[in-house]
């Protein structure tokens, strides 16, 4: 049977990988080709990679280093970051990269998604919800980079993108990212329900049992960041990967 | 020489990386010459039944495909679309597939909806026929599959092997010197490459 998808999900700025903790406060993790090299050896099932600073500075992806990413990754891996047109996610597409993600040109343009998804098919065309709690309390997407609220409810965004051609839903949570300390599974729980591509969620996972509860909420696949590259209490940086086995224990 | 055939169905830039790791020569071409000078075939795809024919049909490949192929008996894997395309139809669209292996693509159907299309993720496989493509194969191997469609062979002896995705379905299917596989090798890790290397030192 199909397997549980369990996801490093790398922030590149400038050619570096970092780590943030509520989308602020990025600290630098490593270099991304060797990440690759050492996940490769772990046999990670898939890789996401997100630029976070290309859209906000209005930059076009790393073609060169994608490229040299590409080279080394032997797994599924998706790209996000300043994609704009649908000539660069061509270009993408050629280097060897499975999917894209989009973000706020999700919510700025939604027709991209439509347009990439006729070219190369809904499963090559992720759409990324980041979501906050507003002042009211209520789950909110927010873009570029969690910077720009939207008004907008998680459901009605995620209902929305399935409909004009996403094949999958990145859902990441901003309240949880970087802290460790476990998912949210009220907001997996309320998108996962409402649609029928597959969702994999992000932010929060501390422990092996975090990945498990976010599938008994409807997760179709786990990411995670700082789970896969810091150990100890202390967050010392090291690249890591659980054991297929131990991973398959937890997540039957 | 290993051939990639360009067809802008994409994934091409992949399976070049793989080859090159695994210490293959191999190119990406859609030149007449290239594919006519080959010793082995790659058919890659990603995209829809009907775009992939009939991006072949207007390169114009068909036919040194089917002399390559069919008369010559040239090695070829085909990947994803690229092995459903050796189908004689699919369920996906109108066009007639390259008809190089007996059966008709056809979607996943399931009576619980449980169940997510497209299957996409790490499965399997269960061998049913021993091949050269499996030498060395590691205990419990797993490849990577994005696809909402699979091949139904006539023949149940063109079944190499299965996989279960609400049923059990052909995932590697072979004709004489016409082999596909539905996963994909090239995004496999270990699993892929030992596939990919015996495709490209063995058959």
């Amino acid at each position: 049977m199909l397997k549980i998808r369990v996801i490093p999900c790398l922030l590149l700025k400038d050619l570096g990988l970092v780590k943030t903790v509520k989308f602020t406060d990025p600290k630098y993790v490593g270099d991304p080709i060797n990440a690759v090299k050492i996940f490769n050896d772990k046999e990670v099932d898939e890789l996401i990679f997100l630029d976070i600073i290309s859209t906000n500075k209005k930059r076009k992806p790393s073609f060169e280093l994608l490229s040299r990413i590409a080279s080394e990754a032997f797994m599924p891996f998706s790209y996000g970051g300043g994609l704009r047109s649908i000539e660069d996610v061509k270009r993408i597409m050629e280097i060897g990269v499975e999917k894209v993600v989009i973000n706020t040109y999700a919510f700025e343009n939604p027709e991209f998604i439509k347009e990439i998804a006729d070219m190369f098919g809904s499963q090559s065309v992720v759409v990324s919800i980041d979501v906050k709690k507003n002042k009211e309390n209520n789950y909110e997407v927010f873009v570029h980079s969690g910077q720009l609220g939207t008004k907008i409810n998680p459901v009605d965004f995620a209902i929305k993108m399935e409909k004009i051609g996403a094949g999958e839903i990145f859902l990441n949570s901003i309240d949880r990212d970087g802290t460790m300390e476990g998912f949210d599974l009220e907001l997996i729980k309320n998108v996962s329900s409402s649609v029928n591509i597959p969702v994999i969620v992000s932010g929060g996972a501390g422990k092996i049992e975090d990945f498990a509860k976010a599938v008994e909420s409807g997760a179709s696949a786990v990411a995670a960041g700082s789970f896969f590259v810091f150990v100890g209490p202390y967050r010392a940086v090291l690249i890591n990967y659980p054991d297929k086995k131990e991973l398959r224990k937890v997540l039957k | 020489m290993i051939v990639i055939i360009d067809y802008k169905m994409g994934n091409t830039g992949s399976i070049l990386n793989m080859l090159k790791k695994i210490g293959e020569t191999a190119v990406i071409s859609s030149d007449i010459k290239d594919i006519n000078n080959a010793d082995k075939l790659i058919l890659p795809g990603v995209g829809s039944f009907d775009t992939g024919m009939n991006n072949i049909n207007n390169s114009g490949l068909l036919d040194i495909l089917n002399k390559k192929v069919l008369k010559e008996k040239t090695p070829i894997l085909g990947i994803c679309l690229g092995m459903q395309l050796f189908a004689n139809k699919s369920e996906e669209g109108i066009k007639r597939g390259l008809g190089w292996i007996g059966g008709n693509v056809v979607k996943f159907k399931f009576k619980d909806n449980n169940l997510k299309i497209p299957h996409m993720g790490w499965n399997e496989i269960k061998i049913k026929k021993n091949d050269v493509l499996f030498k060395n194969i590691a205990e419990e191997p797993r490849f990577y599959f994005v696809h909402s469609y699979y091949f139904f062979c006539n023949d149940n002896n063109d079944v190499l092997a299965t996989t279960n995705y609400g049923y059990d379905f052909a995932s590697v299917v072979r004709k004489d010197n016409i082999r596909g596989v539905q996963f994909h090798p090239e995004k496999s890790h270990k699993y892929g490459m030992n596939l990919l290397k015996n495709f490209a030192q063995l058959c």
